[in-house]
């Protein structure tokens, strides 16, 4: 189980304390797939990174009872002077798993060919994004973040990649922050909607959609 | 779990930290060879092959001119001692200064700690510094130019007091610049200054009595002190108090490591 109490977020700037997320709760069962529907600059990101643990709230306190993915599908963490497969190395040592094993697959799967041997450097973005996405599926965890939507390269592309993270992990835990309510609505189980920096919890998926639909409308009205 | 738990630790307890922690300084350790040097030309071999360069260049001006340092030493192993040390502890704080910058993506592996990225910078400046001193005493003193040492375990002794004196100053320094840009732009100007005066190119006893106090209050002329003391021996007279400057070492390093949980606990992965 993933546990979040009373997670505040402050950035200090210029212009004084940003509060950006505010008292938000979150409990995340194995194999629950949960939805966070938000704005752009509503805090989805931040509160991915706080879960992931790259980040630390300013007060309240975050439980991991599973091991939990690096927030996913963010195309970076690559050095552009070191090859696809130096990449991979780094990734695997770091969490102990012998890259040996995975050369095979990231080749197979990322379709990136002797490319894999270049600098990623002289990738374009789509090839750096399935890459991305290949490296992600080595490392196997309880519970995967995503960052957004992984719309990685063409259509058939992208079916793959959906049945590599949805089907064949269907057992596990996944939080999905997204500004798409359909992308949300496909994959997840049960929604939260982030608006202001507070975490909204509605009863069902349709009367999420329904209060961030409003939450939108009022936003666009007031501005 | 599985055995699904891979590395990506639930609650690591102590000594699950260690391992982690030492996998994640070898992987940055790697990497950073590999970023820093490439597999072109001789690769990783530039880590102590540009320390060596510099210091035979050195030792090469300074024959040249015949400096002079005060004392009936050769030359050549006045410059091998001095120029060593100084870049021992001078390019420990130059490569942890701005470090986290280029590697914040990294920071979104929650077990990559700055604190990480800061110790395998000085793992391999450390590494690099050391080989170019021990390859260039061989070779110099294959070549005969150079005595061998008096006493291995003091040049030791001393040279672990230089890298300990520049870790701590590194993970200070380089803690320090995620906070304040101006460290940067001071430390360069620090860095040319401090070569002259950190004993590299002088013993203490050459100097004016009144100067020597001064001189000593700089903690790295201790080390470069006991380091010659080692080295020569009974032909020079060496000034130095080993524990003074391991109580700056001491205050630096806990400093050091206060600035860099400070900037761990802030820091925003990009």
């Amino acid at each position: 189980m993933i546990e979040l109490q009373g997670i505040n977020k402050t950035y200090g700037t210029r212009s004084g304390p940003n509060h950006v997320l505010r008292d938000v709760n979150l409990t995340v069962e194995h194999g629950e797939r949960v939805g966070i529907l938000g704005r752009n600059g509503a805090g989805k990101s931040t509160l991915i990174r706080l879960i992931s643990g790259a980040e630390f709230p300013s007060s309240g306190h975050i439980h991991r009872g599973m091991s939990v993915s690096w927030p996913l599908a963010f195309g970076g963490a690559f050095q552009g002077s070191l090859s696809g497969f130096d990449n991979l190395r780094f990734i695997c040592r770091i969490y102990g798993v012998d890259p040996a094993d995975k050369v095979d697959f990231v080749e197979e799967f990322s379709e990136l060919g002797n490319y894999l041997r270049e600098p990623v450097k002289s990738y374009s973005s789509g090839m750096r994004a399935r890459l991305a996405f290949a490296i992600s599926m080595v490392i196997e965890f309880d519970c995967f973040l995503i960052d957004e939507i992984i719309a990685v390269g063409d259509a058939r592309f992208h079916e793959k990649c959906n049945r590599e993270l949805f089907v064949k992990r269907a057992d596990r835990a996944m939080i999905i922050v997204s500004h798409d309510a359909a992308y949300i609505r496909e994959h997840c189980t049960r929604a939260a909607v982030l608006v202001n920096g507070e975490l909204h919890h509605p009863a069902s998926l349709d009367e999420a959609f329904d209060f961030y639909q409003e939450s939108t409308a009022r936003k666009a009205i007031a501005s | 779990m599985n055995g699904r738990d891979s590395g990506a630790s639930v609650r690591p307890g102590i000594g699950r930290s260690w391992a982690i922690q030492q996998r994640v300084i070898h992987a940055l350790v790697l990497r950073e060879m590999l970023t820093r040097y490439g597999r072109h030309n001789i690769g990783f071999l530039w880590l102590f092959v540009e320390p060596m360069l510099f210091t035979v260049g050195v030792t090469i001006l300074w024959t040249a001119t015949k400096s002079v340092h005060g004392s009936d030493l050769p030359i050549v192993a006045f410059a091998l001692t001095g120029y060593s040390s100084v870049l021992l502890w001078r390019n420990m704080p130059s490569r942890t200064i701005g470090a986290l910058t280029p590697n914040l993506s990294l920071l979104y592996h929650r077990n990559v700690r700055p604190i990480d990225i800061y110790l395998s910078r000085l793992i391999l400046e450390g590494a690099g510094a050391t080989m170019s001193f021990v390859f260039l005493a061989l070779a110099f003193g294959f070549a005969g130019w150079l005595q061998p040492p008096e006493d291995v375990l003091q040049i030791t002794g001393g040279w672990l007091m230089l890298a300990w004196f520049g870790a701590s100053l590194a993970l200070f320094l380089g803690a320090l610049s995620e906070t304040s840009e101006i460290v940067e732009k001071l430390w360069h100007p620090m860095a040319y200054f401090l070569f002259p005066l950190s004993g590299a190119a002088f013993l203490v006893d050459a100097l004016p009595q009144a100067a020597q106090k001064y001189m000593l209050y700089l903690p790295m002329v201790h080390g470069v002190e006991y380091i010659r003391e080692g080295y020569f021996g009974s032909q020079i007279t060496a000034h130095y108090d080993m524990t003074y400057m391991g109580l700056i070492n001491a205050v630096l390093t806990l400093i050091g490591f206060a600035q860099v949980s400070k900037i761990s606990r802030t820091v925003i992965p990009e």
